[in-house]
């Protein structure tokens, strides 16, 4: 008796689910329809107008010139290498340094507040100088005291600057890493009779740092490009190879040769920040069973 | 005078108060716990129970007042702290495993990193253990892939391995599935039966009748009365207690 009803499909609430479903379809086609058209209209509107503009040759000959393209890459090329390398070193000592700066500031107890002070003062100190200010007054002021024992080189000094104010920065993401775990995370290590770095550094910084991934991977994409900044500092790293040459020939190619180069690097590393970040997530809602 | 040793009880508090703020949680607490001895707090959310574990397990400092054990004080200056919660287990209502390690790293991390126990040594007490629990084949889950009243057996045996002199334990089956609590009560019985010193907040008064050798009555930060729980339950001297006895008994919870 009732299995003809359900055969035609007479059921209001099914035919609902069908219409909803078909206009969603028809809803998805016309995104994408939107979607492809509006990039059309976009870029190629931009290409028109670039192209049609009465400079346009003059700066094609100034910035996209073969030649020159060629001519100033092995240079530009030369000097990313040791943007590559100063990059290394920092990162390097950046996750240490914002490692022991956040650690310092997480320490509870009267006993421990020289070290909460001390890591207070450094994080506002290092993070309320602009980038820029930074590696001119260590790379040119510390050299220039002429201190015996310190490093003269304007790399190392570079280096400093970068790694003092990038750790600031990760130091503040790691403490709200580590804010984030509960605080009977941190009692249950101290019930087993360990010490308050002990608990840190087994209970809670491992999940801490698990939290805070993501943040870290985006400063480091940031950091990559911050490190053509050591320029100012005379250093013959990509972009001051592209200036050099630019100075010389009055030719722009140069700075596109070098940009391509860090596009190259920070492109690839946000579409794999990214990626990261979306199976984390969907990791975290599938093992919250 | 009673700060003898085989003459003092196991654990002793003496007038404790405790304030957040200025919220007065406990209000002069007098409680004193033999050894081998089983007791139960009750009392009505917010009396304080928790907090009274909490400060004798030193993970919140006591304004007033002192805390014995074994008739030496542990809330005084200068005490190790570290050393005393090596002597102490609690258990808390949310487990607390830590989710980054499996249930086996979760239960040696104290044996090795407070005692100083080398790891093979650690794990095969540990395995002991947990074979004693009934979850020798969950040593290398994470936490969050096993149920929570494994979950809650994997926190008493983490609380155990370090051997402690005192077992706390904090609501353990409050968090746990009706049909969950069973394993976990079962567990503390046997502990109890042992002769594991054991103090435990509780709201399952069942239990306590069974298990507690005493019950201690909390309201508002004080003991209103103790007593062996055949005589606190069915005839309580405090006109509070009757009340809360009689709210739970409307809840059906006795
Ligand atoms: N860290 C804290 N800061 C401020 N107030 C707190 C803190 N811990 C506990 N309290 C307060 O102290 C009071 C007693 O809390 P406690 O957890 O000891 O009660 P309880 O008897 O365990 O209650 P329950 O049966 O609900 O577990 C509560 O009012 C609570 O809000
Ligand atoms: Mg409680």
């Amino acid at each position: 008796m009732t299995e003809p009803k359900t055969k035609t499909s007479g059921d209001p609430a099914e035919r609902r689910v069908s219409a909803s479903s078909a206009f969603f379809a028809e809803e998805g086609a016309k995104t994408g329809i939107i979607a492809v058209a509006s990039t059309v209209i976009f870029f190629g509107g931009a290409a028109l107008l670039i192209s049609r503009s009465s400079n346009w040759p003059n700066v094609k000959d100034q910035f996209f010139n073969p030649e020159n393209f060629s001519e100033s890459a092995p240079d530009v090329i030369d000097g990313f290498w040791l943007n590559i390398q100063l990059f290394f070193w920092a990162m390097l000592i950046i996750p240490l340094l914002a490692m022991i700066v956040a650690v310092m500031r997480s320490l509870r107890g009267p006993a421990f507040m020289p070290l909460r002070l001390l890591a207070v003062i450094y994080t506002d100190l290092f993070r309320g100088i602009p980038l820029y200010l930074l590696i001119v007054v260590l790379g040119f002021g510390v050299p220039a005291l002429q201190i015996n024992g310190l490093p003269t080189s304007p790399a190392f000094w570079g280096i400093a600057a970068l790694s003092l104010s990038y750790a600031a920065y990760t130091a503040e993401i790691y403490r709200s890493g580590i804010d984030a775990v509960p605080e009977s995370q941190r009692s249950s290590a101290r019930a087993l009779g360990l010490t308050q770095w002990q608990s840190l550094r087994f209970a809670v910084l491992p999940q801490a740092v698990r939290n805070v991934v993501p943040a870290l991977m985006n400063t480091v994409v940031s950091l990559q490009k911050d490190v053509a900044l050591v320029s100012i500092l005379g250093i013959r790293d990509a972009v001051r190879e592209a200036e050099i040459y630019k100075t010389r020939t009055f030719n722009y190619t140069s700075y596109i040769v070098a940009t391509l180069l860090f596009l190259a690097i920070s492109i690839p590393l946000t579409r794999f920040v990214d990626w990261y970040i979306a199976r984390d997530r969907a990791e975290r809602s599938q093992s919250q069973v | 005078m009673t700060s003898k040793p085989g003459v003092a009880s196991k654990l002793e508090l003496d007038n404790v108060h405790k304030a957040f703020g200025d919220k007065h949680v406990l209000n002069g607490i007098n409680l004193a716990i033999d050894e081998h001895e089983v007791v139960c707090l009750i009392g009505p959310s917010g009396c304080g129970k928790s907090t009274l574990l909490r400060c004798v397990d030193l993970l919140d400092t006591i304004d007033q007042g002192d805390i014995r054990l074994d008739g030496d004080s542990i809330t005084a200056r200068g005490i190790d702290g570290n050393a005393v919660r090596r002597r102490i287990g609690i258990v808390f209502q949310s487990y607390n495993l830590f989710p980054h390690m499996s249930v086996l790293d979760n239960v040696t991390l104290g044996p090795r990193r407070a005692l100083g126990m080398d790891r093979s040594e650690a794990e095969a007490k540990a395995m002991e253990l947990l074979d004693r629990f009934g979850l020798a084949d969950k040593a290398q889950d994470y936490p969050n892939r096993i149920s929570g009243g494994q979950n809650q057996r994997a926190a008493i045996v983490r609380a155990l391995i370090g051997d402690p002199e005192i077992l706390l334990l904090d609501e353990v089956t409050s968090a746990l599935d009706p049909e969950l609590v069973g394993e976990v009560l079962g567990v503390i019985r046997d502990l109890a039966s042992r002769g594991m010193t054991m103090v435990l907040a509780t709201h399952e008064m069942g239990f306590a009748r069974d298990v507690a050798n005493r019950v201690a009555f909390l309201h508002e930060g004080k003991v209103l009365e103790t007593a062996p729980p055949a005589e606190l339950f069915t005839n309580p001297t405090e006109e509070r207690t009757k009340q809360f006895l009689a709210r739970v008994i409307e809840a059906g919870r006795l």
